[in-house]
């Protein structure tokens, strides 16, 4: 179903619009609507590294190109993952793709979770839905060298149990000392024993002091703001929280302008923002 | 072992309360432990008092008829649960079950609205902070009703 199309040549790396060939090597579902493609390159040395909170330019053969947030450990440079959800068509056809299956990767690109810059403060991980994919590589590289900042604190919210992604992980992570974890749906089945309610009403009771604390937020953007919101009541600088936004991301590289917002393009001056920066432009629908 | 009004003092909702004020709810204040899986009050039963979370997690829940009795918002240490006995006609909407052992601070509701009717500088702090914690509930219930989490892939 994805024969490899003869397009991975030695240039491929320094044309940036070029997409190289990468192998399926796992599919993995996540919940009804979400799935992980765990993707190793095809030609040997262009394993790649990127930093948390970049996203690479996906393309499945003969439907088309989509920006997808890498969600894996940035210290595998053999191995890129992706999360996402099925939501249009070419990420309906990717959810199809089989181990050994075959698809472009150029990238990586964006701006990064400034990881190194949150070192000896407190860090707030607030994610909703599948904005947890691209704020994982963040916690893993905090949780590498884990002694190097104060109290992390993840906040996570789903609408259902049964949309929350990396379950075992999360458990994994409930399960940490030095790591408070906590969950919340918008609605729980009865079988549910955890929090019901959205995310931002985590926020005030969180364990952190808001004034050395430095917060990421990933979700969709409504919930970025009023997130943000929360944290701003709670006492934390607009300056120290850090959102990734979403927009309609083509070439990747901040030329064809379909990621426009006023003077920002998100693909290129993103899709990591201080807060303060785009806070104007988060109510912005499309330009 | 600590006085009603320290437990009372400690509580976020009444942070900066004025020690006479304090005083007024400490008088119509008892502790209170359930078990998990207890009911504090249940959806339509006369709203007679409210409740301070100290510890413990408290499910609002609702009955439907597709689902039976389901969830819509948890509460934990430092929420306060309930403002039903505030306006007429002084009735749960909601209930409210105990998700595991629970401390609770009961206040009884006709004691502290007939001290608001005495006391009008402490009924506007009453109802002052009762305002802030409805607003904090319908933006949160707004935000469930929007399905926020779909709409990012």
């Amino acid at each position: 179903m994805n024969p490899a199309p003869e397009i991975a040549t030695a240039t491929a790396a320094a044309d940036g619009m070029l997409p190289e060939v990468w192998r399926v090597d796992r599919v993995r579902r996540e919940t009804h609507d979400t799935f992980t493609l765990e993707l190793g390159p095809e030609r040997p040395g262009s394993e790649r590294a990127f930093e948390p909170g970049q996203f690479n330019m996906l393309y499945v053969f003969g439907v088309g190109e989509v920006p997808i947030s890498i969600s894996g450990d940035p210290r595998r440079r053999d191995r890129v993952v992706h999360t996402t959800r099925a939501v249009g068509r070419v990420t309906n056809v990717m959810s199809g793709l089989k181990t050994g299956g075959r698809i472009g990767l150029r990238g990586p690109y964006g701006t990064p979770w400034p990881v190194a810059a949150a070192q000896g403060r407190d860090v707030v991980l607030v994610a909703g839905g599948i904005g947890l994919a691209p704020l994982r590589p963040a916690l893993y590289a905090i949780l590498h060298r884990r002694n190097d900042f104060r109290n992390v604190v993840l906040l996570y919210g789903t609408r259902s149990p049964g949309d929350i992604l990396f379950r075992q992980e999360l458990e994994r992570w409930r399960a940490r000392f030095d790591l408070d974890v906590h969950v919340t749906v918008d609605r729980g089945a009865p079988s549910w024993k955890g929090n019901v309610g959205v995310v931002t009403t985590l926020v005030q009771k969180a364990p952190f002091d808001p004034r050395n604390a430095v917060a990421f937020i990933c979700g969709p953007e409504v919930m970025i703001r009023f997130t943000a919101a929360e944290l701003q009541r709670r006492g934390v600088p607009l300056d120290d929280v850090h959102i990734s936004m979403e927009r309609n991301m083509k070439c990747g590289i901040g030329l064809c302008g379909h990621c426009q917002l006023a003077g920002v393009f998100v693909c290129r001056d993103g899709p990591v923002f201080p807060y303060s920066r785009v806070a104007d432009l988060v109510t912005q629908w499309e330009v | 072992m600590k006085t009603l009004e320290q437990l009372l003092a400690e509580h976020p909702f009444f942070s900066g309360l004025a020690p006479d004020h304090l005083k007024l709810f400490a008088g119509c204040a008892v502790t209170l432990r359930v078990d998990s899986g207890e009911f504090l009050f249940r959806e339509g039963e006369l709203a007679r008092s409210f409740f301070v979370v100290r510890h413990g997690s408290i499910a609002i829940t609702s009955v439907t008829p597709q689902e039976g009795l389901v969830t819509i918002q948890t509460l934990d240490e430092g929420d306060i649960l309930g403002w039903s006995w505030l306006l007429p006609p002084y009735r749960w909407h909601f209930g409210a079950r105990a998700l595991e052992p629970a401390a609770l601070i009961s206040l009884d509701a006709t004691c502290v609205r007939t001290k608001c009717e005495h006391d009008h500088e402490f009924g506007y702090e009453i109802m002052r902070r009762f305002a802030q914690v409805m607003a904090s509930r319908l933006e949160a219930t707004h935000l469930q009703l929007m399905n926020v989490y779909e709409s990012r892939t």
